[in-house]
């Protein structure tokens, strides 16, 4: 897997960017992933976050939008605001996960 | 002491399994399989059903047909599973003991769970062809339709037979070609995934083909609403698509007797090691099929592929040993592109659907991942194959993982920075 470096810090990514090692995320890196898309973080955002981080964690998958919304009681509507247009993959990205296996 | 083992659905993931089960364990382990009727749809046909290919009665047949001798096939609506004391709790009040579980109950379009779907429009302008009425009506009303808007919608991922909408698009275009009504009728597919397919390489082959047919694609559209004045689909991020004929994929979800025994995701699938089959809870429980919340793709043949893993993996943990035999998430799929032709695509968790020939490397007879007229004759002979040899178990001459012999692999890439 490829390496790279995001605003000082030394990271594995896949071919598209996303991160591949779970514990080489942190918050400072998140603001700098964001900050590649065009998005600064607000608590909102940190909401999602942390939700997808925590349920990564115990499941071993990226949540899909449908679960941010059932089981982490953030709307559908409010993550299409927070990362407009693709919010599973814009969300994956800042959070530092894969891409949700929803899509298959 | 004689054991019970219990397969919940007779579709087409618990007939095999129950019929390779029977075989595969002793005599002293009874095998009870429940399911609600007795009516066995060949699903595949639904999606031909509306051109007229196939009538419903050929598409329809008794379960107990293809349920082997020793096998006790029992009718009854599952109310829930009590996993803690080992119990099947029926409707009607009787109760199943076990002591190994297979949950084959599937999954199944749920128009309820999209608001303004289930209005007024219903099977007026709204339809889906994921059911058997819904296909009878969707003929019916395609015999009727000469102008306008057809709009063919997938709701979320994931979805039975993620490629059927593909193909729906593909042969109502054909078909409206063929009536001479292609000028008169403009074709959208509305997709909630970035282009035509999840895969890169697929989804680049399959794009091409929509564009060469001036199907235009709504992509990443994640629909909220249907708006029935209007007759609009509304996205979450306030997207409209207007249509005159709407063929929609509703949200699929497991079985809600899944939900209310606590052993489902958000959408009631059972969460189970993708490679053992085993339910992440209860190691007397398996799952498998659609009902299970493999990353792969909803289809029979992934039901096909997995009944061989699940069948080891419950006889070594019937003889208290852990289940060691692993899916690879194979799948293999017939995708209808009109005109007589189809394209398949043989792919996995971790191999994406690539061209080249199948079965046999270099020689085929089926090519993969481009149109072909044998490739449509394979799907049509699948149905008796289906019938005849993959539901009472009987051996298929094809692997159950994925080999590479005969699919050329794309050149590595190379790492960008995220694109969105």
């Amino acid at each position: 897997m490829p390496v790279t470096t995001i605003d000082g810090h030394t990271v594995d990514v896949d071919p598209e960017g996303f991160l591949t090692e779970y514990a080489e995320w942190d918050e400072e890196l998140a603001e700098a992933l964001a900050a590649q898309i065009g998005i600064s973080l607000t608590d909102e955002h940190w909401k999602a976050i942390r939700f997808l981080r925590q349920d990564y964690a115990d499941q071993g998958e990226t949540a899909t939008l449908r679960r941010i919304s059932t089981v982490g009681g953030i709307p559908i509507k409010s993550l299409f605001a927070l990362f407009p247009q693709k919010p599973a993959k814009k969300l994956a990205y800042v959070a530092g996960l894969p891409k949700p296996h929803g899509c298959v | 002491m004689s054991k019970h083992l219990i397969v919940l659905g007779a579709g087409t993931a618990g007939t095999m399994a129950a019929n390779r089960l029977r075989r595969a364990l002793p005599a002293s382990w009874s095998v009870t399989v429940v399911d609600r009727d007795d009516e066995h749809l060949y699903q595949p046909g639904l999606l031909l059903l509306p051109f007229g290919t196939y009538r419903p009665e050929q598409l329809v047949r008794s379960r107990h047909a293809f349920v082997a001798d020793g096998i006790e096939l029992l009718a009854g609506e599952v109310d829930r599973v009590d996993a803690t004391a080992r119990t099947v709790h029926l409707s009607d009040g009787r109760e199943l003991a076990y002591d190994l579980l297979v949950i084959a109950s599937g999954t199944s379009p749920r128009p309820d769970q999209t608001p303004g779907m289930l209005g007024p429009l219903w099977r007026q302008s709204i339809f889906d062809f994921y059911t058997l009425d819904g296909a009878v009506a969707l003929r019916d009303a395609l015999a009727r339709f000469d102008r306008g808007r057809l709009v063919v919608h997938v709701t979320d991922m994931p979805i039975k037979c993620p490629v059927a909408p593909l193909e729906f698009t593909f042969l109502a275009e054909s078909w409206l070609r063929a009536r001479e009504l292609r000028d008169t009728v403009e074709l959208v597919y509305v997709t909630p995934l970035p282009g035509a397919f999840t895969k890169p390489i697929a989804s680049e082959r399959l794009g091409r083909l929509l564009e060469e047919r001036k199907i235009a694609v709504e992509p990443d559209f994640l629909v909220e609403s249907v708006d029935p004045e209007a007759k609009e689909l509304v996205s979450y991020d306030e997207r409209r698509v207007a249509f005159d004929l709407l063929v929609t994929v509703p949200l699929n979800m497991g079985a809600d007797f899944v939900a209310r025994s606590g052993l489902g995701n958000e959408l009631n699938h059972v969460p189970v090691d993708k490679g053992t089959l085993q339910s992440k809870a209860f190691p007397n429980i398996f799952a498998v099929g659609d009902a299970a919340d493999l990353p792969t793709s909803k289809a029979g043949s992934v039901a096909h592929f997995a009944v061989d893993v699940l069948v080891e993996n419950v006889v070594a943990v019937s003889e208290g040993r852990p289940p060691t035999a692993r899916f690879d998430g194979h799948a293999n799929c017939f995708i209808e592109s009109g005109d007589g032709k189809a394209l398949l695509i043989d792919f996995n968790y971790d191999t994406e659907p690539l061209p080249g020939t199948y079965p046999l490397p270099g020689i085929g007879p089926l090519r993969l991942l481009t149109e072909s007229r044998a490739n449509h004759v394979g799907k049509l002979a699948f149905r008796w194959v289906y019938w005849n040899v993959l539901l009472p178990g009987r051996p298929m001459p094809l692997p159950s993982h994925m080999t590479m012999a005969g699919k050329k692999p794309p050149a590595p890439q190379k790492a960008t920075t995220a694109q969105m």
